[in-house]
C-alpha cells in the first residue's frame, strides 16, 4: 500500500506552499510521523510529516518550488511496489483545477490518502472530530484514519496529550498504552492547547441572536462607513504607579522584570474578563460572546505583521504573560509560529509605543470587535489637584466595531482599564 | 486441610447434602450398584439405600422427566448423566420442563433439581462424545449453569446447586475427576452461585475462563510468569448468572483480555464474555479481545488432530502475547 504525500494546508488560509528543504532522500526508510520536508506557508515555515510507512520512493517537487495544496509531491511505498501509475498521475492531478483533495485539506487537514496501487484514489477519510479547542484544530493531520486503542485515547485525554504527536507502535501504526506512557514519560507529545489549569467550567462562549435594533444599527452604520463601522475612543492614562511598580519589581532581580506592555496586556485581559460584551466576534447573523479571554498581540515581523495569541490571558499571572509574550514575539520574528498559535484571539492589542508614536488607530482584526492601540509612555505636564505637575502618561485608542460595541460600552471598558492601570495593585486583586 | 480428588469432592458434597436433607436423592445410569460410571456416587447406595440412590434404564429422557415430576412434588432430585453427550436425548425435559416450570406455572412449582455429569472432551472419544455443551445450556432462561475447575469449587458449587430451588446444571469433566486440590475437612465448603474467583493475580492481561480450561489457564500463567508476564486468571465458576463485575474489574486493571473456553467459537460462552467487555470496558481496552476455543470442527479421533483442535495452555500463551503486542 502506497501513501501519497501531498502538499498539506499547514495554515488555515494556505493555498499553496513552497518547499524550502527536503529532509529525506529518495530511498530513505520513512516512519509514520517523521518529518519529510520544511514547507513555507503564507505565514510560517512548517514541517510536513509522513502519514504512512515505507520507503520514500519518489520526490516530485524540487526545493524552492511551490505547489498548490493537495498536489502530490512525493510517494512513500514498500520497496517492491510498482508506483509508476501513481507517479505519472501526479502531473495530470496537479493540472486539474481544484484538485479534490484541496477543499478537504483546507477544512480538515486530511490530505495523505492511502491507496492500493493501481486503484483509483479513495476519497479522503475524515478524522474523528477533535475536542473543542480555543484555537483552530491543529492542522497537518493524517488522511489515513489515525488508529489508537480506546484506552490510549482515554489516557491521552487524561494527560492532556494530543495523539497526533504520538508515534503508534501497534499493528498498522495503532497508538497503544505503551506509546502514551512513553510520550508522557518523555514529555515529547504536544500538550493540547486546552490542557492545563486554565480551563474554566462550562461553555467557552455564548451566541446571542441579533436583535432588530442591532440589525438596524449594523446595516445603517455599514452603509455609512464600510463593512466594519469603526469608531475610536482615546484616553490618556496616568502611568506613575505602573512605572513605580515596574521599577520596584525590577529592583528585586532580573527575573521579576516585566515590560510596560506586559502590564498593559494583563490589564486589558482583566478588563475584558469584566466586560465580556467587548470580548466577542461578529458572525454576520449573530454575535459570539466569549467566556474565555484569548488576547492577540500584534507583532511586527520583517515583511509584515502577525498576531500571536495568549490564550486565557485573564487567568495567567503577569510573569506568565511576560514570558509567553516574549516567546511568542521571538518565534513570530523567526516565522516559527504554528497556526494554532496565531488563530482564535477574541480581542487584540497593538503597541507602537516603542517607535515613539503618541497615539494611533489600529484596524480591527475581524471577526473581533475591538482592538486597543497603545502609544508611547511620555512625561507630560498635567494638572493634578489644581497644580501643575509632571507625570508619566500613556495614550490608548480603542477601535470599536459599532455593530457590537456602542460608544458608551467602549467607554465603560476604557474606564475599567483606566482603573486597573492607574491602580495596578488591582491586577492582583 | 486435606488434598482430595475432584471425584471425592463431588462424592463428599452428595453425601453431606443427602445427610442434611432427606428429600435429596440421586438417580441415573449405574449410579447405585456399579457405584457410578466414574465412581462419583461411590458408597452412597450402601449408606442411603435404594430409595435414595436409584439405578435407571438407559432412558435419559425418561429419568430426566421422572426427576422433574419428583421436584414438582417437593423432592430434590440429582439427575446424573453418564456424560452430557447423552443428555441431548433428555434436552426436552431440561429445557422445556425443568427450565420453564416455575414460569409457566405462575410461580406454583419450584424446580429444586440438579442435572450433573462430565462435559467436554476427554481423550480420543471422537466427535460424538467430545463436546462441551455450556453455551447451549447457558442460553436458556430458567437454568443456572456451573462449571467447577477445582475440587474445592466442585464440592462448594455442587452443594449450592443442591440447595438452590431452581434447576442447576453442573458441568464436570472426565479429565478433571482425578485432579487433586485442597479442600478443608472440618468446615462446610459452600461456593455461592454466580460468583467468579480470581485464581491468579497479575497486571498485564486477563485470562477469563471456566471449567476444565481453568487448569490450562493456570499453566499458561505459570509459564508466562517465568517470562515476566503476570496475568489475572478469572475463573467464572458460574456461567449463568455470570459474574460480570469480576470480568470488568480485571479488564479495567489489565486493559487486555483473553477469553478461553473448551467449546466451539460460534455463539460460545466467550462471545458473551466479550460482549460484556466491549459494553462495559470499551475505554479500558488497549487491544482487541482474543478468544481461544476448540477448532470449528467435530472433534477428530486421531490423537495428533485432536490435540491440534483442542484449546490448551500454549494457545492461551500465544493469545496473551497477541493482546500484549508481543508477537
Amino acid at each position: 500500500m502506497a501513501t501519497k504525500v501531498v502538499m498539506e494546508a499547514l495554515s488555515p488560509t494556505m493555498e499553496e506552499g513552497r518547499l524550502v528543504k527536503w529532509l529525506k532522500n529518495e530511498g530513505d526508510q520513512i516512519k509514520n510521523g517523521e518529518t519529510l520536508a520544511e514547507v513555507e506557508t503564507d505565514k510560517a515555515i512548517m514541517e510536513l510529516v509522513a502519514r504512512g510507512e515505507g520507503v520514500l520512493r519518489k520526490r516530485l517537487l524540487n526545493e524552492n518550488d511551490a505547489a498548490p495544496v493537495g498536489q502530490l509531491i512525493a510517494v512513500i511505498a514498500p520497496p517492491d511496489e510498482n508506483i509508476d501509475a501513481l507517479v505519472s498521475s501526479a502531473g495530470s492531478a496537479a493540472a486539474a483545477p481544484a484538485a479534490p483533495a484541496a477543499p478537504a485539506a483546507a477544512s480538515a487537514g486530511a490530505t495523505q490518502e492511502k491507496v492500493a496501487s493501481g486503484a483509483p484514489p479513495a476519497p479522503p477519510t475524515a478524522r474523528p472530530a477533535a475536542p473543542p479547542a480555543p484555537s483552530a484544530a491543529p492542522s497537518g493531520n493524517g488522511g489515513g484514519r489515525m488508529r489508537s486503542s480506546p484506552l490510549a485515547r482515554r489516557m491521552a485525554s487524561e494527560n492532556g496529550l494530543d495523539l497526533q504527536g504520538v508515534q503508534g507502535s501497534g499493528p498498522g501504526g495503532r497508538i497503544i498504552k505503551r506509546d502514551i506512557e512513553a510520550a508522557v514519560a518523555s514529555g515529547s507529545a504536544k500538550q493540547q492547547p486546552t490542557a492545563g489549569r486554565f480551563v474554566p467550567a462550562g461553555e467557552d462562549y455564548r451566541d446571542a441572536p441579533l436583535t432588530q435594533i442591532r440589525k438596524t444599527i449594523a446595516r445603517r452604520l455599514s452603509e455609512s462607513i464600510g463593512p466594519i463601522p469603526t469608531f475610536y475612543l482615546t484616553a490618556e492614562f496616568d502611568m506613575e504607579r505602573v512605572a513605580e511598580m515596574r521599577a520596584a519589581m525590577a529592583a528585586m532581580g532580573d527575573e521579576f522584570k516585566v515590560s510596560f506592555n506586559d502590564i498593559v496586556l494583563k490589564a486589558v485581559a482583566t478588563a475584558l474578563a469584566q466586560h465580556p460584551e467587548v470580548n466577542a466576534h461578529w458572525l454576520g447573523d449573530k454575535i459570539r460572546y466569549f467566556n474565555r479571554v484569548h488576547l492577540g498581540m500584534a507583532v511586527a515581523i520583517e515583511d509584515g505583521l502577525i498576531t500571536p495569541v495568549i490564550f486565557d490571558a485573564d487567568q495567567k499571572r503577569m510573569s506568565e504573560i511576560s514570558r509567553e509574550s516574549r516567546e511568542l514575539a521571538k518565534r513570530a520574528r523567526e516565522r516559527k509560529l504554528k497556526p494554532e498559535e496565531y488563530t482564535g484571539s477574541t480581542f487584540s492589542v497593538s503597541n507602537l509605543g516603542m517607535f515613539g508614536i503618541d497615539q494611533f488607530t489600529a484596524i480591527i482584526n475581524p471577526p473581533e470587535v475591538g482592538i486597543l492601540a497603545v502609544g508611547a509612555l511620555e512625561e507630560k505636564p498635567v494638572v493634578v489637584d489644581g497644580a501643575l505637575a509632571h507625570r508619566k502618561r500613556m495614550r490608548v485608542t480603542m477601535s470599536c466595531d459599532h455593530r457590537v460595541v456602542d460608544g458608551a460600552l467602549g467607554a465603560r471598558f476604557l474606564q475599567t482599564l483606566r482603573r486597573l492601570i492607574e491602580n495596578p495593585l488591582m491586577l492582583v486583586y | 486441610m486435606s488434598v482430595i480428588t475432584y471425584r471425592d469432592a463431588l462424592n463428599q458434597a452428595l453425601r453431606e447434602e443427602m445427610h442434611r436433607d432427606d428429600r435429596v436423592f440421586i438417580m441415573g445410569e449405574e449410579v447405585a450398584v456399579y457405584q457410578g460410571a466414574y465412581k462419583v456416587s461411590k458408597g452412597l447406595l450402601q449408606e442411603f439405600g435404594e430409595m435414595r440412590v436409584v439405578d435407571t434404564p438407559i432412558t435419559e429422557l425418561g429419568f430426566a422427566g421422572v426427576g422433574v415430576g419428583a421436584a414438582m412434588v417437593g423432592l430434590r432430585p440429582i439427575i446424573e448423566f453418564m456424560t452430557w453427550n447423552f443428555a441431548l436425548l433428555a434436552i426436552d425435559q431440561v429445557v422445556n420442563s425443568a427450565a420453564k416450570m416455575l414460569y409457566m406455572s405462575g410461580g406454583q412449582y419450584n424446580m429444586p433439581m440438579v442435572f450433573r455429569g462430565p462435559n467436554g472432551a476427554a481423550l480420543q472419544l471422537s466427535a460424538q462424545h467430545s463436546q462441551a455443551w455450556e453455551s447451549w445450556l447457558a442460553h436458556i432462561p430458567g437454568l443456572k449453569v456451573v462449571a467447577p475447575g477445582t475440587p474445592y469449587d466442585a464440592k462448594g458449587l455442587l452443594k449450592s446447586a443442591i440447595r438452590d430451588d431452581n434447576p442447576v446444571i453442573v458441568l464436570e469433566g472426565e479429565m478433571l475427576y482425578n485432579t487433586k486440590g485442597e479442600v478443608p475437612e472440618n468446615e462446610e465448603v459452600i461456593v455461592p452461585l454466580g460468583k467468579a474467583e480470581l485464581k491468579r493475580e497479575g497486571e498485564h492481561a486477563s485470562i477469563i475462563t471456566h471449567g476444565k480450561m481453568v487448569l490450562a489457564a493456570l499453566q499458561a500463567a505459570d509459564q508466562l510468569g517465568k517470562q515476566g508476564i503476570n496475568v489475572d486468571v478469572v475463573d467464572l465458576r458460574t456461567i449463568r448468572p455470570m459474574d460480570v463485575d469480576a470480568i470488568t474489574t480485571s479488564v479495567r486493571k489489565t486493559n487486555r483480555a483473553v477469553v478461553l473456553e473448551e467449546g466451539w467459537e460460534i455463539c460460545g460462552v466467550g462471545a458473551q464474555v466479550v460482549d460484556y467487555i466491549q459494553r462495559d470496558c470499551f475505554d479500558d481496552l488497549d487491544a482487541p479481545v482474543v478468544r481461544v476455543h476448540q477448532a470449528d470442527v467435530p472433534m477428530p479421533y486421531a490423537k495428533n488432530l485432536e490435540r491440534a483442535a483442542k484449546p490448551d495452555a500454549a494457545k492461551a500463551i500465544a493469545a496473551v502475547k497477541k493482546v500484549m503486542y508481543l508477537e
